[in-house]
């Protein structure tokens, strides 16, 4: 088995071995992901480079040869070649494909869950022209997002106004941050250090400085960080604030019996039934949708009675009740 | 067989043949003609489609809200006004074949007819959109919405639909009685006598497309769900 | 070799003359010119009216260079740079590169081509190119008067709801020109069937003419998506309308979804008219047929066939399912082989040809040189975990240069050089032609391989001020910019000169095939004394003499 794999590694450590004098070139590597998206910009950029000399290599080599004037053998031109032209045809085709299976592997990895689950998930909020991140056990940031080295994070994503986009180069990924709905991201830091964070999808006037910084720190570094934020409040804790003081309890109160609503403890990434046949998953999305839009997807067995809470919660405030149902456990 | 070039502006005018001087004859003119309109139709085709696309997308997410909405749609004059334009389309076929049989004063008429036909389209169009902005059911700009029941701000979503449909089928319309009524002048005086109704033809191609558009929105806003 | 000598060309001393009556001088007024029909007229209209709106983007795009000079946004304000960048989109993009060859090249050549008179509807013809200048103005007003910062992509909500600019005249300008390009697509189209000459067979014609009609089935089945798009928009944002408005259950990504289903096989009406000038060009200065001529003419179709298929590869960050963004890719791919084949055959048709490197051919090869790479870093884009990284950074600004710039506008100025002798009847200094096309050359590659670099580093696009590590490569981009601004400006001033005073031409300077090169230089206002006969093949220099029945 390993003996099979060896090309592969072979290829593997010839491209970092490329790479190596032109480091300066590449922005600096976070993650596995971003190690083996350069890896595979190295093979582009070899390929492209092979197929960009060739061709210019042969232009000019015509050129000089059969220039005006100058003896050559110019019989019988060839008007097409059938063997040439499969043979150019079928080149560029194996190339695609192995080309896109290579960056659909790396894709796909981004919108895969990691085999030991999410260490922690973090909502991030984009308005013009800056990113709120709310950490469910922690303090809200502004412009900068705190992470663990060595553990997977979510990032779910949304915006309070205009599409903007959370990009990280040293990671190699970004992801579109659209109004309405939750777009996420994925990563698990190599190393620690403080990396930028671009918004990379036009925003308005100053969408240049719409910046962030990501600082990655130990595991223990980052407990401390927590913890000494939490201090001053939680996501959780704002988000419990808001159901009481919007009401919600009055329905869904934990204790109560909930008999016009939903019970909600340990709700979160269950599937629901539904009035109109099937399941939903009580996601963010999900819960999301029922706060803003009560009537759409109502649970089996309750009235449409709940009101709507469109206008009168931000995403902030949205993703804050969301943190503090998410950490609603079953008694 | 130099054309004569207008010294004004320089063009090719028109050859002995009675042709455009970059054609052979008027039968090479007339399939030139007939090819455009059929390229332009398909350029219509496109240009609604992606309006239907939209409402497709729509229709999917928000299946119930576009049931309901369109129940709020008057079925009876929508009805009428489907077999109002079928009949103006039976009309311009008469037109376009009195124009090949060289029957200048008929095609005329004919036209008119179907000119006169799509005003009524109009006018009942109109009376229907008078009617949804009583019922205030017309969400322009800051014009009250009012909808019964959960799904208010969907319906809202198939009344822009609706609206901005069949006002671009209507401006469609408008256009297309532009046209009839100008080539029924024409007519009159014999203009398209002796194998020169090329424009005639293709106008009528026109109108049965934009006739076929509505047969499509009919059954899209008003039938659909009921 | 061949029988050159045999073909109706002037002799040396005819030649030093122009003809006495040419479609130039057949009238002076102005109402001559803005009321003509005639398609070699109506070329020139659109030739100058193009320019103008490539100068003023042009500027713009140097302005953008100055600002990015210093890391810090220190030239203009951020609105202001928002507004140029937004300015040279628009205007680049509707009004200098979809119109260029198209209405230029193809409105004057064309018909001489296939051997007519005219193009099918010369009346169109005209309407079209003052719905363009229509819609150009009231583009150009409101961009410079009100100020547009959305970017030419219009992207909602920010376009209906959050901007305060001018966006609703700049959309209605663009509408305006998008029934101009219809209007030409479909004359091109019709004219192409119609008015072939007698003998010139769909395999006997011009590979220019291949993939102008490609072009055309492009203009006709995607800008009126565009229109609708525009019109929704406009609609949205002046009645309130909630297409694309999450808040009232629209779905912005609708907007991106019809908004690229016209924008990217726009790209190929930005690329096609290059390819086919350059299959031209490449025949003539090799004197040779096209290479696999008939794969060269298929490949245009299927590009714009496959180009219909692909415009969710522009989404891959976007939000749209991964499921989406893997068949999007698959499909990105097989407009790669059509493309790859047209390189590979031009490169074959020089092998044994008579080559001489003049203007047109610099610009030609300059041409197959920069749209390899662009081509190539499409494959970057198209495979999907690189083009997370790479989408919306100046690398996507540099590879679409390459295809747009490096492609399309060297394969323009290429045509003119090429058809210049036949426009005005006079040649132009051959010297200022070479340099001006090798400065070119150069300096776009110093403006935008930079750029790419920049891109993998992370520097996102539209960015008024930037962090200061990509420095060295913006200052050699500008670098590039200002050498690529005098290499484009130059032909201006001396294909001007040339147009009054350059040597006389004569029918056929380049001795090149071709129907258009068998009447005077400048031609008359009907193109042909004697409707032309056409019994050989494309590219055929011995049959080419006996061309005339």
């Amino acid at each position: 088995m390993k003996d099979m794999l060896s090309p592969w590694q072979a290829l593997w450590e010839l491209l970092r071995w490329a790479k190596r004098p032109f480091a300066a070139l590449f922005p600096p590597v976070l993650s596995e992901h971003a190690d083996g998206v350069d890896s595979f910009y190295m093979f582009l950029v070899g390929m492209s480079t092979f197929f960009s000399l060739l061709i210019a290599g042969l232009i000019v080599f015509f050129a000089v040869r059969y220039a005006r004037g100058r003896k050559a053998d110019r019989t019988r031109p060839p008007e097409s070649n059938l063997v040439l032209e499969i043979v150019w045809s079928t080149v560029p085709l194996v190339l695609s494909v192995v080309i896109f299976f290579w960056g659909a592997r790396l894709y796909l990895r981004l919108f895969t869950e990691p085999l030991g689950g999410y260490g922690e998930v973090v909502y991030v909020v984009g308005k013009q022209w800056m990113w709120k991140v709310q950490h469910p056990q922690g303090p809200m940031e502004i412009g900068a997002l705190h992470a663990p080295m060595g553990i997977p994070i979510r990032l779910v994503m949304t915006s309070q106004d205009v599409i903007h986009d959370f990009s990280i180069p040293a990671l190699r990924i970004k992801r579109d941050v659209v109004p309405g709905r939750y777009t996420s991201l994925w990563f698990q830091a190599t190393r620690t250090g403080e990396f930028p964070i671009y918004c990379s999808e036009y925003c308005g006037t100053l969408h240049s400085q719409m910046l962030g910084k990501l600082v990655i720190q130990s595991p223990a570094a980052y407990a401390a960080w927590l913890a000494q934020g939490a201090a001053a409040g939680t996501a959780i804790q704002a988000g419990e604030r808001l159901f009481t003081s919007l009401g919600c309890g009055g329905c869904h109160g934990a204790e109560g019996g909930a008999i016009r609503a939903p019970q909600l403890a340990g709700i979160f990434g269950r599937p629901v039934p539904l009035q109109s046949d099937g399941f939903a998953t009580a996601d963010e999305a999900y819960l999301r949708e029922s706060i803003l839009f009560p009537g759409r997807k109502v649970v089996a067995g309750y009235a449409p009675v709940m009101p709507t809470f469109a206008g009168q919660i931000n995403e902030e405030q949205m993703v804050e009740l969301i943190a503090y149902l998410r950490s609603l456990r079953l008694p | 067989m130099r054309p004569a070039a207008k010294p004004e502006a320089p063009g090719l005018g028109r050859s002995e043949t009675g042709a455009a001087g970059q054609f052979a004859d008027l039968e090479h003119e007339r399939s030139a003609s007939l090819l455009g309109m059929w390229t332009f139709l398909a350029t219509e085709v496109l240009f609604f489609g992606g309006m239907f696309t939209g409402y497709i997308v729509y229709r999917t997410f928000y299946a119930e809200a576009f049931r309901e909405a369109g129940g709020h749609l008057d079925l009876f004059w929508g009805g009428v006004n489907t077999a109002v334009l079928l009949v103006s389309s039976a009309a311009v076929a008469m037109a376009v074949r009195a124009a090949g049989q060289g029957r200048g004063k008929s095609t005329a008429g004919w036209f008119f007819s179907a000119a006169a036909l799509g005003a009524v389209f109009i006018a009942i169009k109109a009376h229907e959109y008078t009617r949804d902005y009583r019922e205030h059911l017309m969400p322009l700009r800051d014009l009250p919405f009012r909808f019964p029941g959960p799904h208010a701000d969907q319906a809202r979503l198939f009344f822009n639909l609706y609206f901005v449909m069949t006002g671009v089928h209507a401006l469609h319309l408008l256009i297309g009685m532009g046209l009839v009524l100008v080539l029924a002048a024409l007519s009159w005086r014999g203009r398209f006598s002796g194998g020169r109704d090329a424009p005639v033809e293709a106008v009528g191609l026109y109108w049965h497309f934009v006739d076929a558009v509505w047969v499509f929105l009919y059954p899209l806003f008003y039938l659909m769900g009921r | 070799m061949n029988n050159i000598a045999s073909m109706p060309a002037s002799p040396p001393a005819e030649a030093a003359r122009l003809p006495a009556r040419h479609y130039l001088n057949e009238a002076h007024t102005l109402r001559s010119w803005f009321l003509t029909t005639d398609h070699k007229r109506i070329a020139l209209l659109f030739l100058a009216s193009i320019t103008v709106f490539f100068l003023i983007a042009g500027v713009a795009a140097l302005l953008m260079r100055l600002e990015l000079l210093t890391p810090e946004g220190d030239l203009v304000q951020a609105e202001t740079y928002n507004r140029l960048f937004t300015l040279h989109g628009v205007l680049m993009v509707w009004f200098f590169l979809i119109p260029s060859i198209p209405t230029v090249l193809g409105n004057f050549a064309i018909p001489m081509m296939l051997g007519a008179r005219d193009l099918a509807f010369p009346r169109l013809n005209l309407i079209s190119w003052y719905l363009f200048v229509g819609g150009g103005t009231l583009t150009l007003y409101s961009l410079i008067k009100g100020g547009v910062d959305t970017g030419w992509t219009f992207y909602t909500p920010y376009s209906t709801l959050y901007s305060n600019s001018a966006v609703l005249s700049t959309v209605a300008g663009v509408f305006v020109s998008g029934f101009s390009s219809i209007l030409t697509g479909l004359n091109f189209i019709v004219t192409i069937h119609t008015l072939r000459a007698r003998g010139l067979t769909w395999f006997r014609l011009p590979l220019f003419i291949w993939s102008m009609y490609a072009t055309s089935l492009i203009l006709v089945l995607a800008t009126p998506v565009l229109a609708i798009t525009l019109l929704l928009l406009a609609m949205e944002r002046f009645f309130g309308f909630g297409f694309f408005d999450p808040r009232l259950g629209g779905d912005p990504l609708l907007f991106q979804h019809l908004f690229w289903f016209y924008s990217h096989p726009a790209v190929y009406i930005m690329i096609l008219p290059g390819m086919g000038v350059v299959s031209e060009l490449v025949a003539a200065f090799s004197r040779r047929r096209v290479f696999g001529y008939k794969v060269v003419a298929f490949s245009s179709l299927a590009i714009a066939v496959y180009g219909f298929l692909v415009w969710g590869h522009h989404m891959f960050v976007a939000g749209q399912s991964p499921y989406a963004g893997l068949v999007f890719s698959a499909l990105s791919y097989l407009v790669a082989i059509p493309s790859a084949i047209k390189v590979f055959n031009w490169t074959a048709t020089l092998y044994k040809g008579d080559i001489s490197l003049d203007t047109p051919m610099l610009y030609a090869l300059g041409f197959i040189g920069l749209f390899t790479i662009g081509g190539l870093t499409g494959l970057f884009l198209a495979a999907l975990g690189l083009d997370v990284h790479l989408t919306d950074t100046y690398f996507v600004v540099a590879h679409f240069h390459f295809i747009m710039v490096g492609g399309m506008v060297m394969g323009y100025l290429g045509g003119i050089h090429y058809w210049w002798p036949k426009i005005s009847g006079r040649l132009y200094t051959e010297w200022m032609g070479r340099f001006s096309a090798i400065t070119a050359f150069v300096g776009f590659n110093l403006t935008f391989l930079p750029q790419f670099l920049a891109g993998y580093l992370g520097m996102p696009r539209r960015y008024w001020a930037y962090a200061p590590e990509y420095q060295v490569l913006n200052v050699m981009s500008t670098l590039g910019a200002s050498i690529l601004g005098v290499a484009y400006a130059f032909p201006l001033i001396y294909l001007t000169w040339s147009f009054w005073k350059g040597q006389v031409a004569g029918p056929n300077p380049w001795e090149a095939t071709g129907l258009e090169w068998r009447t005077p230089s400048p031609p008359p206002t009907h193109n042909f004394e004697t409707p032309p006969r056409v019994t050989g093949e494309a590219y055929e220099r011995s049959h080419a003499a006996r061309g005339e029945a």
